[in-house]
């Protein structure tokens, strides 16, 4: 009963988003307010709140009568991942995408009571749309709710990689940013139908896009980490296209969430606004086309039906080829905005712009390569790191510097005087960049160059605050120097765990002595092991380095249902970086293959991600904040 | 240096007009020498992968060819079938399903004596993560098995 419960819930929110839809654009509706398609709205999405918690409900009791359930869980699995393994496969995590874009609808209507009524409901009007057709696409082709009959005797369990605290989070954290990001589109489509794009519009679309960019930027963050740790490959980007994935919409809504200041603050770059608000969610569902229609590879991707990928096709086709239509139809009549010289605060953030589209670019032509190429051809590529790191790069450090002086001109004109206080930074900078080449001779270019900018950043990110009585400073000018400092410190990591990074390989006996960078690894011994549903082989590995000795403890996992091996890495986190173990096979001679890094600096990159984060958070906060105040004042 | 409002509306799509053709060209430019063909052992054998380039390499491990060098952690051993094999250098703990007579992408370079040295070694996971490339060659050659019968 509960899946023909989720099941029926389901059915019910697709007709009403279809009824949202008709009641947003008919004529009846035009002089009847908001308030019917409002309500729908919110009902519907809690409707697929409701289908979402019984699809939870059906894998916490592992009923094998539902075939999704049978086919991804096992009753001997931990009760954590019972519980996240619902969307620890297709049709789940589809569901737990159309939840978000049915709950995020419902929030639009709730919380969006100051914006023009109009552009509200055919912003939701353009919501009830992407809900129809994602709903088309989870019933027709994606029923988490199949029944199996008989019901299965027992599950076929979760992929052991996925079964990891990692799967708590990270999926619904990426996706309430790429889902999030549906409101900016809606809501850019329901002013380019109003003809009202002006600096409300944009002050309505900031909290949704700040609030997608800080899960995007979190989500992308933890998504990285999991990567590093569970792999055992010791990297922490791969340019993986699933990977791309979620960065092409953090690439696009950092570029909007600037724009929509711009257009919040002083009414310009009005279509350009727009535009990027449509381009960002478009990215979502390039992004979940490619990595949900089957036609990559990875652990993201499960299993393959190529039907849903031509649907998923379809289905971007359609919202992207439309969204663009009518921008093309509407934006030549959108009136031009104030104007602004060519060294103001608008011209940066125009040039931040320019340079994150390029890199958006960049990094959405070398994802889609290799399978247009595929599919002309039948030629067979991969594009990894040499290509992004040499193309994307460099751009990358140039949009850095920019990130210095932007914050330091006025909105309008700016005769460049505050520019001077970038001479320390800038100093500073070069210090760096001339150590890093007289010290790291031959070391990679774009980390050395790295730094440098990094040290600037780092320096200058602060310059905002100079001058000002910091307990009068407003909240998001905080929240921004945080999130700029943020990217130094990430910039940091990058670069230094690139550059300084030490890596032993050896097969060694129980006994012997391993040295790595600073620390000396004694090698004590390998035994076996067993948790709830796996047995390991486990090495003890003391270390010491100067200060305490620290016990690591590698293994390797043998799952039983489906039977999998995976290497579980030992990290051991001090200030100055992170010791990172890995046991390997067993090399003849009572020998074991043992793969040890030590890596200066790398826990800056997650940290600069999380001050990144949390400086969207201090904005939202402050914004939120100052308009509470403004409602009460009234 | 003021631009008349019409004027900035233009310089602004020019901006933004040139900053896509950059991205396009700075791309093409890119993919041009830094995408790594995937390639079979016939393919290889053929000569059409470059000396040095970066490539993928895929196919079946042969039986009775992974042999482990004296140090642990370099293993030598050939992929391909009965008309062409490629013999293959890694140093690494290969991944947990890297067995004799299972399929494998290999990344990395060819040398001059017509070795291929490795970078990564990808194997096939159970059959719901399989490298795509790997998931075509395993159903020709069930279809070859077949047409065998």
């Amino acid at each position: 009963m509960i899946a023909e419960a989720g099941l029926a819930a389901l059915w019910l929110a697709a007709s009403l988003a279809l009824l949202q839809l008709i009641l947003a654009f008919a004529p009846a509706s035009a002089g009847g307010g908001s308030a019917p398609v409002r309500s729908i709205a919110m009902v519907q999405g809690a409707l697929t709140l409701f289908a979402m918690a019984m699809l939870m409900w059906v894998f916490a009791r592992t009923d094998l009568s539902v075939l999704l359930v049978a086919e991804n869980s096992h009753t001997a699995k931990p009760w954590l991942y019972k519980f996240a393994g619902a969307w620890g496969n297709h049709e789940g995590s589809m569901l737990l995408w159309v939840t978000i874009l049915g709950v995020a609808g419902s929030a639009l209507a709730m919380f969006s009571r100051r914006m023009d009524e109009r552009t509200l409901t055919a912003a939701l009007g353009a919501q009830g749309a992407l809900a129809l057709g994602f709903f088309a696409f989870l019933l027709f082709s994606s029923n988490p709710f199949t029944r199996l009959n008989p019901p299965a005797l027992e599950g076929r369990g979760l992929n052991p990689l996925l079964q990891d605290p990692g799967l708590v989070f990270h999926p619904p954290t990426l996706y309430l940013g790429y889902v999030g990001l549906s409101v900016a589109f809606s809501l850019a489509v329901g002013a380019l139908v109003t003809g009202r794009v002006d600096s409300a519009l944009a002050k309505a679309i900031r909290p949704w896009v700040l609030g997608a960019w800080i899960f995007l930027t979190l989500g992308i963050t933890a998504g990285s980490y999991w990567a590093y740790y569970e792999l055992g490959w010791g990297g922490w980007w791969f340019w993986d296209p699933v990977e791309n994935a979620s960065l092409m919409p953090w690439l696009a809504a950092t570029a909007l969430l600037h724009s929509v200041n711009v257009l919040a603050a002083r009414d310009s770059l009005r279509a350009w606004t727009v535009m990027l608000a449509m381009v960002a969610f478009s990215m979502s569902m390039v992004g979940t086309f490619l990595v949900r229609s089957g036609i990559l590879t990875s652990v993201h991707a499960f299993a393959v039906d190529p039907r849903r990928g031509t649907f998923l096709l379809a289905l971007l086709a359609l919202y992207v080829g439309a969204a663009f239509v009518l921008f093309a139809l509407r934006s030549g009549k959108l009136a031009e905005g104030p104007r602004f010289e060519l060294v103001s605060r608008e011209a940066a953030l125009v040039g931040n712009n320019l340079l994150l589209t390029v890199i958006l670019g960049i990094v959405f032509l070398g994802t889609l390569y290799p399978l247009f190429v595929e599919a002309l051809t039948g030629t067979k590529l991969s594009v990894g790191a040499p290509y992004f790191d040499r193309v994307a790069g460099p751009l990358a450090l140039i949009l850095a510097v920019l990130v210095c002086v932007g914050p330091l001109l006025n909105w309008r004109r700016d005769s460049g005087e505050r520019l001077k206080r970038l001479a320390v930074p800038a100093l500073a900078g070069v210090t760096v960049l001339v150590i890093a080449f007289i010290v790291l001779p031959g070391a990679g270019l774009l980390s050395r160059v790295g730094l440098g900018v990094a040290a600037m950043l780092g320096i200058a990110a602060f310059l905002p605050l100079f001058g000002r009585r910091l307990r009068r400073t407003p909240l998001t000018t905080w929240a921004m120097v945080v999130a700029h400092f943020g990217v130094a410190v990430a910039i940091v990591g990058m670069a230094a765990s690139t550059l300084l990074t030490k890596e032993v390989l050896i097969a060694a006996r129980p006994g012997e002595q391993v040295s790595v960078g600073p620390w000396l690894i004694e090698f004590r011994s390998v035994t076996p092991t067993a948790g709830a549903n796996w047995t390991a082989l486990e090495a003890e590995l003391r270390a010491s380095s100067g200060g305490g000795v620290s016990v690591l403890k590698p293994q390797q996992r043998f799952y039983t249902s489906p039977p999998t091996e995976t290497t579980e890495a030992a990290i051991e986190t001090v200030p100055g970086g992170q010791l990172y173990t890995v046991l390997g096979k067993p090399a003849g001679d009572g020998r074991w293959q043992l793969r040890l890094w030590w890596k200066p600096l790398v826990t800056l990159i997650w940290l600069g991600g999380a001050l990144i984060g949390l400086g969207g958070a201090l904005a939202l906060g402050g914004r939120t904040w100052r308009g509470f105040r403004k409602a009460r004042q009234r | 240096m003021t631009v008349k409002p019409k004027h900035q509306r233009l310089v602004l799509i020019l901006a933004a007009t040139a900053a896509v053709a950059a991205a396009v060209l700075l791309a093409m430019w890119g993919l041009r020498d830094r995408a790594a063909y995937f390639y079979t052992p016939p393919e290889i054998a053929s000569g059409k992968a470059s000396v040095g380039q970066p490539v993928r390499l895929g196919g079946m491990v042969e039986q009775g060819s992974i042999q482990r060098l004296p140090d642990g952690v370099t293993i030598r051993f050939t992929v391909g079938d009965s008309n062409a094999h490629v013999p293959v250098v890694y140093r690494g703990i290969v991944p947990d399903l890297f067995r004799e007579g299972s399929g494998v992408v290999a990344e990395g370079r060819l040398t001059r004596d017509g070795a291929f040295v490795a970078d990564t070694i990808l194997a096939k996971h159970d059959e719901r993560y399989m490298p795509p490339e790997l998931g075509n060659q395993a159903a020709e050659h069930k279809a070859a098995k077949t047409v065998e019968r």
